[in-house]
């Protein structure tokens, strides 16, 4: 890979960043002129202390005025402050990311098995097993993860017990060590089981028409006649060639975990991005939602930084060399 | 004992509007050091016969007759002997200007991988080794290095030529291995093989379209038309003095050089190829010969003896010739 190419790419992914900086900081100003407004909406107050809310949450001055404090502020890593409890947005997002880490990254992890499922489908097309996990993918696609999640709740856990409802660990327990870790993982379990579901089918349709366009090629053809076994073809030729889109589509979803989900997350009470997601369009709390869109999008960009470097590492022809 | 024989190979393909019989009764024979051509247009089955001596056709294909592989049927084979046969015994030089080559893979590691397969070396020897058969086919050993997309089409035959020869094949069957390359490139590839078939003493089936290719480098030559074969005899012979009527059509396509008439007025051929999975009644030839009687729509002959080593399958042959 060039140094030079690198540094388009991630010159690149910089100036996406800033623009959408910029578009966020605006959007939230045309949506909501003045969100202090609905704090004091109703209640008897001084000017000195709406002046002050004002200065609080950065609403002195013109827009642009504004905006240059917002981005001083950004460079500093200081998000602001929440409009509940008058937290740091930083703090408040830091404490819900890992737990949306865990679920999230678990769940995308175990949804990428449908990517083996798909290569080998693809590759034995119309076979019996590729039409069992073809519907089995459809279906699962096609059903909402809210759904899935409120079945699998009601079932799993209300009917037979076999889960936890909701929340990340019992709330009473005064478990540590090993013992928490395994309180935690069960309360994961369902959550994590539900998104993977809702996620494989993607990853599987994605890889099986990958994998189908790569049958036809010649040099699968060379490389059976040159004594290779089925599987070897597969895995040495196939492979390598239908891993492409399946690479930008990873990619892209890994960025996406860290926006959380937010209707299993609501759904199961897990205290992750998600849920923060929907507690700040309820308040609404502007700080804390400009802080999380900032965070996914910076979260999106990254992911396809990685995979543009990736894809010029597995495909030669990509450029960089 | 032939090195590579065709029975009366038939090759019927399955698709959604019924049987495609492609080849339709081919027998052929390869000895030792020799090279045939085997020629004809699109369609006409020769490809489908380079797939077929090593069993590459796709599954559902009906294949009757027999491949004999110095002696051996290839279509009676187990699974493991069949791998271990394949590149072997036989090795085919694919079209460079197709994606032959994995696009993802350096060139040297798809023929260092053919070697590790077929023998018991240390990776180390099969980069030796390859870095060697690129030297044999005029490329610097450097090259192993690089992707498809980085070489010529020239070059990129020749990559697959060494390919073809990294474990030592007694047959090289060739599928149109200089379709797409200019005509300088052309000759350089031709002049290649003939000199390793020479230097390494190897059974070579060549296939093309391009009847002149064949005729300076084939001892003999088959012509191929609608799955079957119309004519053979000596390279040479075929194409100064053709017997079948399709042969003649082919010859006449080229003009002869010094000869400004020809050049300037080249004669070709009417129509199209048939279509495999509707044959016209009789000889499939006859609605584009020039020759046709009535007989011809409603007789099919097979070859016959047109001169001492020469046959052709035609209705009239006997009657001009013998």
């Amino acid at each position: 890979m060039s140094a030079r190419f690198l540094l388009r790419k991630v010159l690149g992914a910089i100036s996406t960043l800033a623009f959408v900086v910029t578009v966020n900081f605006f959007l939230f100003r045309v949506v909501n002129d003045d969100p202090t407004a609905t704090m004091y909406r109703g209640r008897n107050m001084k000017p000195e202390q709406i002046a002050s809310l004002r200065q609080k949450f950065n609403l002195d001055g013109s827009k642009w005025e504004q905006y240059l404090a917002y981005l001083r502020q950004l460079l500093r890593g200081d998000l602001g402050l929440s409009m509940k409890g008058s937290r740091e947005v930083s703090a408040v997002i830091g404490e819900a990311i890992w737990p949306t880490l865990l679920l999230v990254g678990c769940s995308t992890l175990l949804a990428m098995l449908g990517i083996t499922l798909g290569y080998r489908a693809g590759w034995r097309r119309g076979s019996g097993f590729d039409t069992s996990a073809t519907s089995f993918s459809m279906l699962t696609y096609a059903m909402p993860d809210f759904w899935i999640g409120m079945v699998a709740l009601g079932l799993f856990s209300v009917k037979l017990g076999w889960f936890p409802v909701s929340g990340l660990e019992d709330p009473g327990s005064a478990a540590t060590g090993i013992s928490q870790l395994l309180d935690q993982l069960h309360h994961m379990a369902l959550p994590a089981i539900v998104l993977a579901l809702a996620y494989v089918g993607e990853y599987m349709i994605v890889a099986r028409s990958a994998m189908i366009e790569t049958l036809s090629e010649d040099y699968l053809q060379l490389a059976r006649a040159k004594g290779l076994r089925d599987a070897e073809v597969r895995r040495r030729h196939a492979v390598p060639n239908a891993r492409l889109p399946v690479v930008s589509l990873s990619a892209i979803n890994f960025g996406f975990v860290v926006g959380g989900a937010i209707a299993v997350e609501s759904l199961f009470s897990w205290p992750g991005i998600g849920q923060l997601t929907s507690l700040a369009v309820k308040g609404p709390d502007f700080p804390v939602l400009q802080g999380l869109f900032l965070l996914l999008s910076a979260a999106v960009i990254l992911a396809n930084l990685v995979a543009d470097l990736l894809y010029s590492r597995l495909d030669p022809r990509a450029g960089g060399r | 004992m032939s090195v590579l024989e065709l029975q009366d190979l038939h090759v019927t393909y399955r698709s959604e509007g019924g049987p495609v019989p492609a080849v339709r009764g081919v027998s052929l024979s390869l000895e030792r050091g020799d090279t045939v051509g085997l020629a004809g247009e699109s369609g006409c089955g020769k490809s489908t016969i380079a797939a077929a001596v090593l069993r590459l056709l796709p599954k559902g294909t009906e294949v009757s007759g027999k491949v004999l592989l110095d002696g051996e049927d290839v279509y009676a084979m187990k699974p493991g002997r069949l791998r271990a046969v394949r590149w072997t015994s036989a090795a085919i030089v694919f079209q460079g200007a197709l994606h032959s080559l994995n696009p993802v893979r350096r060139v040297g590691n798809q023929i260092e991988e053919a070697i590790l397969l077929h023998t018991a070396v240390s990776p180390r020897a099969a980069r030796t080794r390859t870095g060697e058969l690129l030297v044999k086919v005029g490329l610097p050993a450097d090259r192993a290095q690089r992707y498809p997309h980085q070489l010529s089409g020239g070059q990129r035959q020749r990559v697959l030529i060494a390919l073809a020869l990294a474990c030592d094949p007694k047959v090289l069957i060739a599928d149109e291995p200089t379709t797409a390359l200019d005509v300088m490139v052309q000759a350089q590839v031709l002049a290649l093989l003939e000199e390793l078939q020479r230097e390494q003493g190897l059974s070579l089936l060549f296939i093309t379209h391009d009847l002149s290719v064949l005729t300076t480098t084939c001892e003999r030559l088959a012509v191929m038309y609608a799955g079957r074969i119309v004519e053979q005899g000596p390279g040479r012979e075929v194409f100064a003095q053709p017997h079948h009527p399709y042969t003649r059509a082919l010859a006449a396509a080229f003009p002869t050089i010094g000869d400004p008439a020809s050049r300037m007025n080249p004669a070709g051929l009417a129509g199209d190829p048939p279509d495999p999975s509707a044959l016209p009644s009789g000889c499939p030839f006859h609605v584009r010969c020039a020759v046709a009687t009535a007989e011809c729509s409603s007789l099919d002959v097979g070859l016959r003896v047109a001169a001492p080593g020469r046959s052709a399958a035609c209705v009239h042959v006997e009657a001009a010739h013998v």
